[in-house]
């Protein structure tokens, strides 16, 4: 090896070496230096568009609540997001690349939308249960399936979920189609509204989704961090050999976890189903579950800072369609600016874990 | 008869921007870069493409220009995949995420400074960008509406298949290129450059991709701009991959046979009565079939290269 390369190049300018553990605190502060970097980026751009950054940042801000509306709203994106990011980060410990809290959350939808629209005459304590029950069944199902061939057959997990994510969205067409197209509804296909009895109940002025929402939030936190089965997901995710030499079953938990994800993401269908759009529809995820995994990433698969990103990309979808009556900006300014914070924090996660060091006169590599 | 000629030929056309998609994802995952961000490059080369089409009017600055957009899109990704080890779903999801925003908000932008409230090519370019016609062979009956009767995309693609074909089987460069997909501490070992390597293919992909992005706004939405213009076409295009087995020249099939799914509703008598959903499930449930069996029968020839997804560090060998 030697030998090649001397032949072929001197030793490089620049040598990259693996850091010992950064501290926190210094990690902390690259990541917030990231951010800001990418804000400033941003405000660039916006200049180049012919704005003001500040009136656009203030706006986005103030836009998420400048009224009690607003503040609702914001909330309530908040509510698929967390619960799908939190879904992927189980998967996630595992190295269980689970791209499909999408789909899982369409089917979530689904199965819990069968009850809303065929049984909405049920009583609402029951019909509620039920109906979330039927997500986290429909959810966990799909996340079940990927999984199942990934331990069987070694089938590659990512581009597996990735496919049901489409199949689980042409579902919901199919069925707003043919089956369960609205028959009272002339002109094009569309789902009838739930019942009352299938709504879930507002609380504070937001659907009570966030309730549950948190409840999971917590519920993840203490599975993940303090139960066995939390500790088993990390094994296998940092090492498959160790836990099957530790005497884990690595299938059981892979297929276990995989169903809990899923599970969660389902429950997120079933929130937004019977809580926000009150009906079953194509945009039931509306590419949540692809931002989950950004979220999920960006929060290093740390429900507490999930929470505070979640929170965030929420201000920053609401703040934008403020956006975009105030200054005549589209929309997907939010797309843009999420896209510029991810770039950057991923490119400032590399001066986290490595050093660069340069080769000194002679060419010899600094230690 | 004319009706099977006329499905034949809206299949190829359908099939051809999945096709520079699909030829652009096989580049990155044949260096070991699985990139979920091809709906993001499209986008950006859908953008770029038009932008400067509608500016200069000239129908090969428009390509050009749809070409570098992708690449530039790709080597951000490079970037933060190759030399800063960031982790590859995440920032090819990422990409699509920002790339789709980025072209939906140019376009806005140029939409509201227009002077009609509407963006479309001018009427030069839209002239070039139409269907080719040789003379003399354009005329054969059957034959030339068969062979040649396209937009210059559809043929630009199936070279670009082709000359991907020879370029992976044949050349050492290709087979140096299919060696880091497999196992990068190898091919640095046999003195590789496993990171220009990457560079260069990871580029050389996102630009074919650009192609695509130029094609849907271009043909498929002929010349007028509008958001979201790829359609999730991107997507499509990763599970073209799976089903043309990593392969650019099965991927010309491949791109035919989804073309045809695409088509095929159109041509179905209305007694069928088939929903159209199902129509636009099939691809994605094909190709979930062959995923499925090319990792039971463990075809090694036929899957992912082993060392897509991860990424290489060097002093870690």
């Amino acid at each position: 090896m030697e030998n090649v390369k001397q032949k072929s190049s001197r030793e490089a300018l620049l040598h990259i070496i693996k850091r010992q553990e950064m501290g926190k605190r210094q990690a902390t502060a690259l990541r917030f230096g990231a951010l800001l970097l990418a804000l400033i980026a941003g405000g660039v751009f916006i200049l180049c568009m012919g704005h003001s950054p500040f009136g656009v940042y203030r706006t986005m801000v103030s836009g998420a609540f400048r009224s009690k509306m607003a503040v609702q709203a914001t909330v309530r994106n908040m509510i698929p997001l967390l619960l799908t990011s939190l879904s992927v980060t189980l998967a996630f410990k595992m190295r269980f690349w689970n791209i499909g809290a999408e789909g899982q959350m369409i089917m979530g939808a689904v199965f819990a939308s069968y009850f809303g629209l065929f049984h909405s005459d049920w009583p609402h304590a029951v019909l509620i249960p039920v109906m979330l029950l039927a997500g986290i069944v429909g959810g966990g199902l799909f996340g079940l399936i990927p999984a199942l061939f990934k331990t069987k057959f070694g089938t590659n997990e990512t581009l597996f979920t990735l496919m049901l994510n489409y199949i689980a969205l042409y579902l919901v067409v199919y069925l707003e189609d043919r089956p369960w197209r609205d028959p009272s509804s002339p002109g094009y296909a569309k789902f009838a509204i739930f019942g009352n009895n299938a709504k879930l109940s507002k609380v504070f002025g937001v659907q009570s989704g966030w309730i549950i929402a948190l409840v999971m939030l917590v519920a993840v936190a203490v599975y993940m961090k303090y139960t066995k089965h939390g500790y088993e997901i990390s094994v296998v995710g940092e090492s498959e050999a160790t836990a099957r030499y530790a005497g884990m079953n690595v299938k059981k938990i892979v297929l276990r976890t995989m169903f809990l994800s899923g599970a969660v993401s389902g429950i997120a269908g079933m929130v937004q189903a019977s809580g926000t759009t009150g009906t079953l529809s194509q945009g039931i995820a509306n590419g949540v579950g692809f931002t989950a995994i950004i979220v999920a990433w960006l929060g290093r698969l740390n429900p507490v800072s999930i929470f505070i990103i979640t929170f965030l990309f929420a201000v920053m979808e609401k703040g934008s369609s403020v956006v975009r009556s105030t200054f005549n900006l589209s929309e997907a300014f939010a797309s843009v600016l999420q896209g510029i914070i991810l770039f950057f924090v991923l490119g400032c996660e590399f001066f986290i874990r490595y050093r660069i060091v340069a080769r000194k006169r002679g060419g010899k590599t600094e230690q | 008869m004319s009706m099977i000629i006329k499905f034949i030929v809206a299949s190829i056309a359908s099939g051809t921007p999945i096709l520079f998609g699909t030829l652009g994802e096989i580049c990155h995952e044949k260096v070991g870069h699985l990139n979920l961000g091809v709906e993001g490059i499209m986008s950006i080369g859908a953008v770029a493409g038009f932008m400067v089409g509608y500016r200069t009017d000239s129908f090969v600055l428009a390509l050009i220009a749809a070409f570098i957009g992708g690449a530039l899109a790709s080597l951000l990704y490079a970037l933060l995949t190759v030399t800063f080890m960031a982790n590859q779903n995440v920032t090819g999801l990422t990409l699509t995420i920002f790339g789709v925003g980025l072209a939906n908000f140019i376009g806005y932008y140029a939409l509201q400074h227009s002077e009609n409230g509407t963006l479309k090519l001018p009427e030069n370019i839209t002239a070039q960008m139409r269907n080719v016609s040789i003379p003399g062979l354009s005329n054969i009956p059957v034959l030339g509406e068969l062979l040649f009767s396209y937009t210059p995309f559809v043929y630009i693609g199936i070279i670009t298949a082709l000359l991907l074909g020879y370029y992976y089987k044949r050349t050492k460069t290709g087979l140096n290129v299919r060696a880091i997909g497999e196992n990068p501490a190898a091919a640095d070992a046999a003195g590789i450059k496993v990171t220009k390597c990457k560079y260069l293919n990871i580029c050389l992909g996102g630009g074919i991709c650009g192609i695509g992005g130029a094609y849907t706004i271009m043909i498929i939405n002929k010349g007028v701009w509008i958001s979201d213009c790829v359609g999730g076409l991107g997507w499509i295009a990763v599970a073209l991959v799976i089903f043309a087995t990593w392969s650019p020249v099965k991927a010309i099939l491949g791109s035919f046979v989804f073309g045809a799914l695409r088509q095929i509703r159109y041509y179905m008598p209305n007694s069928i009565g088939i929903s159209t959903a199902i129509y636009d499930m099939l691809p994605y449930a094909i190709t979930l079939l062959v995923l499925v069996v090319t990792s039971v029968r463990m075809v090694r020839e036929k899957s992912q290269p082993a060392a897509c997804g991860t990424n290489y560090f060097r002093e870690d060998r």
